[in-house]
């Protein structure tokens, strides 16, 4: 094995290494690459043609804004509940703490009928806000409701180490030097912290861009209104439109590659920056 | 005097201890809100499943879990899952293994290879196995001369869930053998150990926790998956309907209180896997700190 580096009296390398790279083809590569061959055939012509239709530009619109929004509320939030999490005592912090995790173990079909009927108008929330004149479930409002829900865990889960090594003596230097509390936050800890938080934030819009299935029971999936792009896929699948679901797919796989590119750098600059202290 | 002194350094604790400390009622208000907030998105969520899931009485509860369609989509979801499981299982030990214990080119990409499905959306995942194996797809025509069914049959959902399941067990184990090295594999190696010895009785045993960690998330995404069988099964019913399937045609017929009994074993299944979870992460966090305390 040429691409060995340096000898070592382990055995095995040539057989695990093989054997990932092949199951790692059959897998991942070549479907994912049947994709982008499929749209090649396309033609450019026609692959912008599909992705600038009215309909899908709409989905994009909503897909993306939808997304942004419940990062952003994630970021706030998932902030807060580090925060919390991490420095203050209080009863059942352990298993706040385990339901953290609820949205990467509850299956997206259940968070998705139980979401639409709690944000309903007859839902436990969504009957506050029926006064207000507010309609959450059915609306692309409550797409931004199964986005928040989805990519909870991101943010806490990024933050929480960061907040936990934290040393506290800074915070005490900053306060015997005369700063307030909220100087202390603003000037001393958000400083550390704000990589993770952009980190979290791209893990959660990145995962939300995608989401299909806690999405489509809330979303009421009105076109132009409010239709997600993984919907929209489905929706040309089932007319048999296979190159313009082809093409959908190639657009958002791009998207998320791309995604995917910008979290490393994040995630490549927060350690670069700890490692330099 | 002499207690005097000696509360001297405690009441100084104490005070550089209220330096970072904010008032009382900050702390307790960032706590309402930030369990406000949890309460809105997660608990009452799960707490909707099981409500509803009863909100018939417990025999319409029993009829939604034993009626056939029911039974046939719990079948598929065990047997999905029990095959997509152990081949991420075995391939996420041969990753681990590659990466973490020899030093090669291109190391980095792998690592980023194996991710990929993560940032990839569910319906894009399914689809791609529809443009490969489907009849419109690249092999389609063949597999329909041959008269074999892998799109819309059993065969589809099992490679659109290895996909999804992909990157669990390595990505679990990769750090983990990274950060054990190789020093204890390269003893049982030069005291005469064979390879297949080392890896049962060194390696194994150093990684049993998160070889299960990464075991019990890749089972609850398995069991869980809808968006990327959704596009490969066909929803045909008692065939190919896997568990969350079954729950979005109940659903879809205005057979609320049915689709959330089946959904509440999903939701069990949820509960299972966050406790194994914390389980493990305490395990995990307790075999590695020793450890890191010796060197």
């Amino acid at each position: 094995m040429s691409i060995l580096k340096k000898h070592s009296v382990l055995p095995g390398f040539g057989l695990s290494l093989g054997f990932t790279l092949l199951y790692l083809s059959l897998v991942v590569l070549i479907p994912l690459s049947a994709t982008f061959i499929k749209t090649a055939t396309l033609g450019w012509g026609g692959f912008w043609e599909v992705i600038t239709a009215p309909r899908v530009l709409a989905s994009y619109k909503l897909t993306f804004s939808a997304a942004l929004i419940g990062a952003g509320i994630n970021t706030v939030f998932g902030l807060l509940v580090a925060w919390v999490l991490v420095r203050y005592e209080f009863f059942g912090k352990k298993l706040v703490d385990a339901i953290v995790d609820l949205p990467f173990a509850l299956p997206t079909a259940v968070a998705g009928i139980a979401l639409a009927t709690i944000y309903s108008g007859k839902g436990w929330i969504g009957q506050m806000f029926v006064p207000l004149g507010i309609k959450i479930a059915y609306t692309p409002l409550g797409v931004v409701v199964a986005l928040t829900f989805i990519g909870l865990p991101f943010v806490v889960r990024t933050v929480q180490p960061v907040l936990e090594e934290f040393e506290v003596e800074l915070e005490e230097a900053a306060a015997s030097l005369g700063a307030t509390r909220l100087q202390t936050f603003v000037k001393v800890i958000f400083p550390t912290v704000w990589p993770a938080l952009l980190t979290g934030f791209a893990l959660a819009f990145a995962r939300a861009v995608g989401e299909y299935g806690s999405v489509i029971f809330i979303a009421g999936n009105i076109p132009m209104v409010s239709e997600i792009t993984p919907l929209l896929i489905i929706t040309k699948l089932e007319q048999y439109d296979y190159a313009g679901a082809t093409a959908l797919a190639t657009s958002m796989l791009i998207v998320s590659f791309l995604l995917l590119l910008a979290i490393n750098v994040l995630q490549w600059w927060g350690q670069h920056r700890y490692s330099k202290r | 005097m002499s207690s005097a002194v000696a509360a001297a350094p405690t009441h100084g604790q104490v005070n550089s201890r209220l330096a970072n400390r904010e008032p009382v009622w900050v702390r307790w208000t960032l706590i309402s809100v930030a369990l406000l907030f949890l309460s809105g998105f997660l608990v009452m969520p799960l707490a909707i499943v099981f409500l509803q899931a009863f909100s018939k009485g417990w025999a319409a509860y029993a009829a939604a879990l034993t009626e056939s369609n029911a039974l046939a989509a719990i079948r598929l979801t065990l047997l999905v899952a029990g095959i997509s499981v152990p081949l991420n299982l075995v391939f996420g030990v041969c990753a681990a293994w590659a990466v973490a214990k020899f030093d090669f080119s291109g190391k980095s990409l792998l690592i980023t290879l194996i991710d990929l499905p993560f940032s990839v959306s569910p319906v894009v995942s399914g689809l791609i196995y529809v443009l490969m194996f489907g009849l419109q797809g690249w092999l389609g025509p063949w597999l329909y001369e041959h008269d074999i069914k892998l799109i819309f049959a059993v065969p589809g959902i099992v490679m659109a869930t290895v996909f999804v399941t992909f990157p669990f067990v390595a990505r679990e184990l990769i750090p983990l053998m990274q950060a054990q090295g190789t020093d204890e594999e390269e003893a049982a190696i030069v005291l005469g150990a064979s390879g297949w010895q080392t890896f049962w009785r060194v390696t194994l045993p150093n990684i049993k926790w998160g070889l299960l960690y990464g075991v019990i998330l890749s089972n609850a995404r398995a069991m869980g998956e809808f968006g990327a069988v959704s596009v490969v099964s066909g929803h045909i019913r008692g065939q190919t309907n896997t568990i969350p399937l079954h729950v979005e045609i109940l659903y879809n017929e205005y057979n609320s209180a049915a689709a959330f009994a089946v959904a509440s074993l999903l939701a069990l299944l949820a509960l299972v896997t966050l406790a194994l979870k914390s389980f493990l992460e305490w395990r995990l966090h307790a075999s590695s700190s020793p450890k890191d305390d010796a060197e």
